[in-house]
């Protein structure tokens, strides 16, 4: 393998996931204010009302697809009864809608973040890293999908790219099996592996607060004057 | 029976002079900071008037508060917890900035640094948010003392039907009077009720609402929720703010800063002692004209032996039962009935009450040609002049005039029984009567409202020293510092502010740059 190789699929991931479990450690204890989906709704909602779901769902439904096509090898699929040709198929329709609304919602969030005169003095200096780097992984996403599974013959990365993936946690890494796949999935993958880096830093942390326990918590919430901490 | 304290408020409006004391001094201490600067926590109206922000009242538009579901059942007028998860990627009820105002500052730089010319330099004013020269459209006292009104009043939520074209077409003989609001602090809040992340909460030992600031995740259903608007975000950290109800100061035993600036000595302070198992029952009344009396039937009365004993098992300690035994609040609430709460349609079962205006009655008998000094002729009014009253009670009971009318008689017969003893006399006691008030009543209803000292309307107890330890801890911070905040310690290396906004506008950079430099 060459060196080259073991930095990009080896070296590079693993410095990556590092910053991004220290970085989350790092920044939940010692930013909880900071820790926030920096709304901007009060500055500006037309955009917002169509570009921020269209953005959310579609990115809920590309990282699903993500989780099956990444987690999931293909022999548990095939085991499960769906074979090669279907999963295809599937996976091209339903990752093209995911991936048109969310480019859709992210361009509308960009255009904003950039058209409306409100919300650019808002814009953080870790905004200008997340959007173009968030704006990067999903063009050559939905750039590698179009280009050789919409348009083209049919790339099977779950043979490649997959397996790659699932090598970096089971600590075994085999960065021969991406060595070889076409660039657009390369890139996609380094630009992947870079915004995990930015995370824990930037607004995505919200992510991890979705408040899911208020769908069972009692509505008004009693606490103690002395244990507010 | 769940016995829990509660430092509330009650205003006498017809004290209020409108002088907006209480808003400055509410926004020096609190909101003087960049992201607040649209934001008053206190702030002071004009009625009739479409009020701050913008028709707030019109809860079909802002979905503040709770409702009843077909069952009967308490639900938070802007849905359910689902379809609330479901808009947290978009508000549909959020007001926007411009429903509150532009928050603006001015061009003062120009003033000294403008080259010699023939005029003299002026401060224009800049948009805080953009920093691009603005022009002033609205704000959040607009409507100051009617200014507009021919214009604006009928937008005035309360203003239904009839009442809106009498206001429109009879401006020159239209009433008014001013409303100070903050934070309701209220029994049900629905803002807590509303918050996702579990951040604000209603403290147990006083009953003020806060803001974690810490928890807030800013997914702001907090705003949307309280009917009143008076949760905010500050657009610069991102998360929700409010009235604190000054609890440092609180907990010192001090009054609010509103309270203590008013110049208007209108404002009253105190606990009352309530039963938090009922509060829900209470909230879920089904006539929206029970609502009041449902809430003081949750009050309950400090000097009943079993009412103190529930208290002491509750941790309430001794002097704070001794503090709601001398409570002016539990009088104006509870014993005289002569204060009552801010819409209490919305079922929140808020905790800042009103005692009603006898001035738009007053102004009216003066139209009509009568005395304001004879009680007959204001009896009269109140019996008959249903279009101040049905105002009031638009506000304060659900739209139950009969109730305002009955305090409005107390009000005058107090009046009217004191100003016999002014002049020499004993006064009339069949003026009492039929209001039912006692002469000892009176008295000490009159000492209330007319005489009392700072230390008989401001009955607050200190926090307790067990808990210095615990309270010292928090109190070395500010709970809503931020990067951007004039005075945030500097050299605080533990908390690190990350996706905050560097800059807001040129002269902020400017003048920051001057003052802060160092710590970023």
């Amino acid at each position: 393998m060459s060196a080259p190789n073991l930095l990009l699929w080896v070296a590079l991931p693993y410095v990556c996931l590092a910053v991004f479990a220290a970085g989350h450690v790092w920044r939940y204890r010692h930013d909880q204010f900071g820790w926030t989906s920096r709304t901007s709704q009060l500055l500006e909602h037309r955009w917002l009302r169509r570009g921020s779901p269209l953005f959310h769902v579609g990115a809920f439904m590309v990282i699903a697809g993500h989780v099956v096509g990444l987690a999931v090898p293909a022999s548990w699929t095939e085991a499960a009864g769906v074979d090669e040709h279907t999963y295809h198929t599937v996976a091209v329709w339903a990752g093209s809608v995911a991936g048109l609304a969310m480019v859709a919602g992210l361009g509308m969030l960009c255009a904003r973040r950039v058209l409306t005169r409100r919300i650019r003095p808002t814009t953080s200096r870790s905004d200008k890293l997340l959007f173009p780097l968030l704006a990067a992984t999903v063009l050559l996403g939905i750039a590698a999908t179009v280009a050789h599974n919409v348009l083209g013959g049919g790339y099977d990365y779950r043979g490649t790219v997959s397996v790659w993936f699932r090598g970096l946690f089971v600590l075994r890494p085999r960065p021969e099996a991406i060595a070889g796949a076409p660039l657009l999935f390369r890139l996609h993958a380094l630009t992947a592996c870079l915004l995990f880096a930015v995370w824990p830093f930037t607004r995505l942390v919200h992510v991890w607060s979705a408040p899911i326990g208020y769908l069972v918590r009692p509505y008004v919430v009693y606490r103690h004057r002395a244990a507010t901490r | 029976m769940r016995v829990m304290a509660q430092i509330a408020m009650v205003m006498n409006l017809d004290k209020c002079i409108g002088c907006h004391t209480c808003s400055v001094t509410c926004k020096q201490t609190w909101t003087n900071r960049t992201g607040v600067e649209y934001a008053w926590f206190n702030n002071v109206e004009t009625k009739p008037g479409i009020g701050y922000p913008r028709r707030y009242e019109d809860q079909e538009r802002w979905k503040g508060g709770w409702a009843l579901d077909r069952r009967g059942r308490l639900v938070l007028r802007s849905g359910g917890r689902v379809r609330r998860l479901l808009s947290l990627f978009s508000n549909p009820d959020l007001p926007a900035i411009d429903d509150y105002y532009e928050p603006v500052t001015y061009d003062y730089d120009n003033l000294v640094s403008a080259p010699a010319g023939r005029h003299v330099p002026v401060a224009r004013p800049r948009s805080v948010l953009t920093g691009e020269p603005t022009a002033i459209t609205w704000g959040a006292n607009w409507e100051d003392d009617l200014g507009g009104a021919a214009e604006h009043a009928a937008g005035d939520p309360n203003l239904t039907g009839q009442l809106a074209e009498k206001v429109r077409f009879e401006f020159e003989q239209t009433f008014m009077f001013h409303l100070p609001r903050l934070c309701e602090h209220c029994l049900n809040p629905a803002c807590v009720s509303a918050c996702p992340s579990g951040a604000m909460y209603k403290r147990v030992e006083d009953g003020i609402v806060l803001v974690d600031q810490d928890r807030c995740r800013g997914w702001r259903m907090c705003v949307t929720a309280c009917p009143y608007k008076k949760v905010y975000v500050n657009h610069a950290t991102g998360k929700a703010e409010k009235c604190t109800f000054c609890f440092p100061r609180v907990e010192a035993g001090l009054p609010t800063v509103c309270s203590e600036t008013c110049v208007g000595r209108l404002r009253y302070l105190g606990l009352l002692l309530y039963d938090a198992d009922r509060v829900g029952e209470a909230a879920a009344t089904p006539d929206e004209k029970d609502l009041l009396d449902a809430q003081r039937g949750v009050f309950l009365d400090p000097r009943d032996p079993g009412v103190a004993a529930a208290a002491r098992e509750s941790g309430i300690p001794e002097d704070w039962l001794e503090a709601a035994r001398r409570s002016p609040v539990y009088e104006l609430v509870v014993r005289h009935r002569v204060a009552l709460p801010l819409h209490p349609e919305y079922r929140t079962l808020p905790m800042v009450w009103y005692v009603p205006p006898l001035s738009p009655v007053l102004d009216a008998v003066g139209q009509a040609g009568g005395e304001a000094e004879n009680p007959d002729h204001v009896f009269a009014a109140v019996t008959r002049l249903r279009i101040p009253l049905e105002y009031l009670a638009g506000l304060f009971t659900a739209g139950d005039a009969d109730v305002v009318a009955g305090v409005l008689m107390k009000l005058t017969a107090l009046r009217s029984f004191m100003r016999g003893r002014a002049l020499g006399g004993d006064g009339d006691p069949a003026l009492l009567e039929p209001v039912g008030l006692t002469a000892r009543d009176a008295e000490d209803l009159h000492r209330l409202l007319a005489v009392a000292k700072y230390q008989d309307r401001y009955v607050v107890p200190a926090a307790h020293r067990e808990d210095a330890a615990a309270l010292s801890a928090t109190e070395t911070r500010c709970p809503v510092e931020s990067s951007g905040s004039p005075g945030a310690p500097g050299g605080d290396g533990r908390r690190v502010a990350l996706g905050m906004p560097t800059l807001r506008t040129r002269t902020r950079a400017r003048a920051r740059a001057r003052t802060e430099g160092g710590h970023r």
